[in-house]
């Protein structure tokens, strides 16, 4: 009997191993060690009237089961412009899936679901993205010419999302380095995914048409935290021009990572900027762990070339199952298969990312490729067991595995086992190889899950349903006079105003620039003021409140030079702002009313001092002046709130004496 | 040949690729006022203007440069795009039909053409099998490419060479025919080959498709497979379309020759069965038929053909206020046969009455059908009606207007006989005008209606 294999402890080995730190942890010398690399595709929903391609209104959503009809399309792979079929399109068509398209005829035409030809390009849309493609500081083309990227995954009905360029190379600058942009295109949105059970997929087509434009960057950061940064300047670039959309899925990212030796692979739709650094980095920590497979793969089996799997359907033979969703596929008579991976003990449970281990990169595949749903598969290496020993020593004898093999058993449908052993075979085989280039689904704990292979440029083909679009000189120059400054010259500004750091993201975000500087030149107040009053006072309002109708913010300009006229502290503003954030509609002097704001001089409020410094002196727990201030002021604040200012306030009182 | 270094380009744009001594599929650097592009320069469509160079650039998208801001041009590299479709052998397999498909110039597979920057076919029993290989389940494949012409370009010469293929393959013992088509007059051919292929004992189906199969949800692959399906299993011997049912990937529908229509210029679902049921549905596996009535396969090879047609036959669709020089100068310049596609039960104006009287006493054969496309021709019901047939209009009962055309040129291919031609014409040979409508021979359902509505969401439409 041999030494028992503890697969927890191989993955805490392996983990250690590769030298794997957590983020909080990690320095530029470990992203240096493993060579990080990461470069983004920043997409964002433009604010137009009508969709890219037809004339149905854009940005209105339906509930996933508000739909008016339902058609079924299948999808399979054809050749490229340059006569090759690609990767992605084949082994999409492996899966053979069922496309379910909902249509809502409010926000679905004949032309979404492929029965219409495309409408000329929406011009408002081009011109948007011609205004950030001038931004990014591209180099804009002479002629648009739509082209067809192949999607075999059902997300758009043609099988092909029309696309074009709007303009190659270009760069943005962050606050310590620039970053390369690649390109910048204009896309028609793809649908949104309602349900991926078996071999049927459900899409809602209220999304797609949408135009979005993706902005990709040459993979420049080398570390997540500049990613971030990269990705925030992207988005904060669209929105200063006041005419892209925001809200849930309005902008969301595909992340490239690589370690060095590595693969490029795309961590896609990512749909807040903040999960990107622990995404990034647990993407590159995983490559680094398969390339560590590799070498140990590679010293235990001689000849990879003759490497295979061998299986036993076990549907029929009695086991003791207890683990549930076994006990459930018998129920649906699915075919249960038991497979021997000679050599591979030690690799199923080697660490690929927090908690996931090399078996997670089988299950994902299965799951997508063979369309067995999860859980579809356990092992002899899980972290915790799910299977008895027992039963495992059966299955050994079952498939004559020797010491140093591992052994998996899935189940599905009859149909699919032969895709799933081939599954099972192809990507084991590549461990010895390669990274496998892929496209990677986030989970919001900051790991992934495979996807789909990720596609390469063979899935190009030219639109033959539309004509190139010539670009004039004359009309990109026009749209060049409107342009907003750029992001970095705003910070720099807000620096300089001494804003407090911290508000920029909010203040960025929601493109509130233009209208601090308004505030800040044409009313003659405080900047720091001003901005710390939108990055802190309103985000807080706009997180607590909820407006009666659409909140206009240049009622905060309003505001100000009201105040400004009436001459109480500025600081009186903040306690308005609730009021007129909840209702937008009402005059300031209401607002005043409510708060229950009275005008007084100074004087007339520092006269209450005296008065509340006996009264603590009664109720005080300890001797401390600093409390005896605190509750002072806490006390004065109605009163004193748009008379003196709290710094005043303070001062006063610790002078009262 | 110099033309082939700079295919499509012309003008000024040409000029500047001689200028900087660069070619198509040369990879270029070009410096522009614009910026640096880089990529490999592409052939450019006919009809665009010689004001651009298209580049495909690094990830894999194309883009146009405007040669106007142009300062300096590089070739770096060359390497030519070789477009094909892969080609498998395509197996034969025992106990499987055997099945003939014509090509005509259809886009079931298809490859990029960009001389017009559009697709255009591609073909071969190697070619289809690499692009769908299903097709080896359902039947032993033989093809060949009659001639290629797109839809818009099918007429008489086609429709007799075509004829007479059908004719020779029959005799050489085929089980079933499937054409190849492009879908705008797919429905002209399917009447053309039922009068010109009389008495066939095996299916000959015609089928295209709506999407080009340069796309992945073509529905040329699943239209190919239901009509090799049909030709090779189905036991109706007739001329018929097979289309999508839905515009769902469902079922095919298996129209009759002489009833069907293209009802929508881009819907996959477009062709349906006008004034009647279709003689039967489709899908991969199955033919369940919906007509009762069809004309069984038979192992003899008995088959007529009658490669006949007019060139002298024109259609007149009529409108309000219609002058009689429509008629006259029809009639000057030559035409024997016209089809008035009339209004309501089949009228036209007061005002052409005395071109019709002077056509007809010219000896030209005129028929009336109808714009309503659903319904027969009713010339007794109003005096209007009966004055026209006095006047020599023949109404053609529930004929299809199209199908009416050529029948007509099919019958002047023939004779020029009045008694004949009206006798040839209203005899049916296979339904082209049938004696009574089924109650759901006519069904347009409208959208908004609630109980439409309530289907539409439950049956795939």
């Amino acid at each position: 009997m041999n030494k028992r294999f503890d697969p927890k402890e191989n993955y805490l080995k392996t983990k250690q191993q590769i030298g794997y730190v957590s983020r909080k942890e990690s320095t530029q010398a470990d992203y240096d060690r493993i060579g990080f690399m990461s470069g983004l595709e920043v997409h964002q929903q433009l604010k137009t009237k009508e969709k890219l391609f037809c004339h149905c209104p854009a940005g209105i959503y339906n509930e996933h089961e508000d739909y008016d009809a339902e058609l079924i399309r299948h999808m399979r792979p054809t050749l490229s412009e340059l006569g090759e079929y690609d990767g992605t399109a084949l082994m999409e068509f492996k899966t053979r899936k069922e496309i379910i398209y909902r249509i809502k005829n409010e926000t679905a035409c004949t032309y979404d679901v492929d029965d219409t030809p495309p409408f000329p390009l929406d011009r408002e849309a081009l011109d948007i993205s011609i205004e950030i493609s001038l931004l990014s500081k591209l180099n804009i083309v002479g002629e648009v010419h739509i082209t067809r990227k192949q999607y075999l995954d059902g997300s758009i009905p043609t099988g092909f999302q029309r696309t074009a360029i709007i303009g190659v190379e270009g760069e943005i600058s962050l606050k310590h380095k620039k970053v390369r942009l690649i390109q910048l295109s204009l896309e028609e949105d793809a649908c949104r995914e309602v349900s991926d059970i078996g071999h049927v997929r459900t899409f809602q087509t209220d999304r797609l048409g949408m135009p979005l434009i993706e902005t990709v960057t040459y993979p420049d950061c080398v570390n997540p935290d500049e990613v971030m940064e990269a990705c925030n300047y992207i988005r904060f670039l669209n929105r200063s021009t006041g005419k892209v959309r925001t809200g849930i899925g309005a902008g969301r990212q595909d992340v490239n990572v690589s370690c060095r030796g590595g693969t490029r692979v795309e961590i896609k739709g990512v749909s807040r900027t903040k999960w990107i650094p622990e995404l990034t980095h647990n993407e590159c920590f995983r490559q680094w762990a398969l390339l560590h497979v590799r070498e140990d793969l590679k010293k235990r089996v001689k000849d990879p070339s003759r490497w295979s799997i061998s299986h036993k359907k076990i549907s029929n033979h009695k086991f003791n199952f207890r683990y549930a969703p076994l006990t459930e596929a018998r129920k649906k008579h699915y075919k249960i298969v038991a497979v021997n991976l000679p050599g591979f003990k030690g690799i199923l449970s080697h660490f690929t990312q927090p908690g996931k281990i090399f078996a997670n990169e089988l299950s994902g595949r299965l799951k997508v490729i063979a369309c067995l749903d999860l859980p579809n598969m356990t092992h002899s290496e899980e972290l915790k067991s799910l299977i008895a020993a027992k039963e495992w020593e059966i299955i050994r004898k079952l498939l004559k595995s020797k010491d140093d093999d591992a052994q998996l058993i899935f189940w599905g449908p009859e149909a699919d086992v032969a895709t799933a052993l081939e599954t099972i075979e192809e990507r084991c085989v590549m461990a010895f190889e390669v990274i496998p280039n892929e496209t990677r689904k986030s989970f919001v704990d900051g790991t992934t899950i495979f996807k789909r292979v990720l596609p390469g440029a063979d899935r190009m083909y030219p639109d033959t349903d539309s004509s190139p679009i010539p670009l004039e000189d004359e009309d990109i120059e026009s749209l060049r006079k409107n342009l907003p400054d750029d992001v970095i010259d705003r910070y720099h500004r807000m620096k300089k105003w001494d804003i407090p750091e911290d508000t920029y993201t909010y203040i960025f975000k929601k493109n509130h620039f233009l209208l601090i500087k308004r505030i800040i030149e044409e009313l003659n107040i405080d900047p720091k003021f001003v901005g710390t009053f939108f990055g802190h006072r309103l985000k807080f309002v706009e997180g607590h409140y909820v407006p009666a109708e659409a909140f206009n913010y240049n009622i905060i300009f309003a505001l100000f030079r009201y105040l400004k006229n009436k001459n109480p502290d500025l600081e009186l503003a903040y306690k308005m702002l609730p009021v007129l954030y909840e209702y937008p509609k009402m005059d300031f002097e209401s607002v005043l009313t409510i708060i229950k704001y009275k005008k007084m001089s100074k004087k007339e409020v520092l006269a209450h001092v005296s008065f509340l410094k006996n009264k603590f002196s009664e109720i005080k727990r300890n001797d401390s002046p600093q409390n005896e201030t605190n509750w002072i002021m806490g006390e004065l604040r109605p009163l004193a709130m748009g008379n003196i200012s709290m710094k005043e306030l303070s001062k006063a009182i610790k002078e009262n004496n | 040949m110099t033309d082939d270094f700079f295919q499509g380009y012309k003008g000024e744009a040409l000029e500047v690729l001689k200028k900087f001594n660069t070619r198509v599929w040369g990879q270029a650097v070009i410096e522009t006022t614009r910026g640096r592009f880089t990529g490999t320069i592409l052939p450019r469509a006919e009809n665009d203007d010689d004001k651009h160079i298209v580049l495909k650039i690094p990830t894999g998208y194309n883009v146009g440069v405007d040669i106007r801001t142009i300062n300096e041009m590089k070739e770096t590299g060359y390497k030519k795009a070789v477009y094909q479709i892969p080609e498998k052998e395509f197996p034969i397999t025992p106990g499987l039909p055997n099945v003939k498909l014509f090509g005509t110039g259809g886009t079931i597979a298809s490859r990029l053409d960009y001389r017009t920057g559009a697709v255009i076919p591609a073909f071969s029993p190697g070619e289809l099998y690499g692009a769908v290989p299903e097709l080896a389940d359902i039947c032993n494949l033989k093809t060949e490419k009659v001639f290629a012409v797109f839809s818009e370009n099918m007429g008489p010469e086609q429709y007799i060479k075509l004829s007479k293929a059908i004719g020779k393959e029959i005799e050489n013992g085929i089980d079933g025919i499937v054409i190849g088509h492009g879908t705008d007059t797919l429905h002209h051919t399917g009447a053309a080959l039922t009068f010109m292929v009389q008495n066939p004992p095996v299916p000959i189906v015609l089928v295209g498709s709506q999407r080009s199969s340069d796309r992945p949800s073509s529905d040329a692959a699943l239209n190919l497979m239901h009509a090799m399906n049909a030709a090779g299993n189905a036991d109706i011997a007739e001329v018929m379309v097979c289309m999508f049912g839905p515009t769902s990937d469902e079922y095919g529908l298996l129209h009759k020759g002489t009833r069907v229509r293209k009802m929508h210029s881009s819907y996959r679902s477009t062709f349906r069965t006008i004034g009647d049921m279709p003689l039967g549905r489709v899908t991969r596996k199955e033919i369940i038929h919906i007509h009762k009535n069809y004309k069984p396969r038979r192992k003899d090879r008995n088959v007529k053909i009658l490669p006949y047609f007019s060139d002298e036959v024109t259609m007149l669709y009529y409108h309000p206020g219609m002058k009689p020089d429509t008629i006259d100068s029809l009639v000057e310049a030559g035409y024997r046969g016209i089809i008035i596609v009339g209004t309501g039960l089949g009228h036209v104006n007061k005002e052409l009455y005395p071109a019709i009287e002077r056509a007809h006493s010219k000896g030209v054969h005129m028929f009336m059908t109808l714009q309503t496309i659903w319904g027969y021709v009713h010339m007794f019901v109003y005096d209007t009606g009966r004055d026209m047939m006095a006047k020599g209009i023949i109404p053609a009962g529930n004929m299809l207007p199209e199908v009416a055309w050529v029948k007509l040129s099919w019958i002047l291919g023939q004779t020029d006989d009045p008694a004949k031609v009206k006798k040839m014409m209203l005899t049916p040979i296979n339904d082209e005008i049938t004696s009574r409508e089924p109650y759901n021979g006519y069904l347009v359902y409208q959208g908004g209606v609630p109980e439409v509505e309530e289907f539409i969401k439950r049956v795939h439409k």
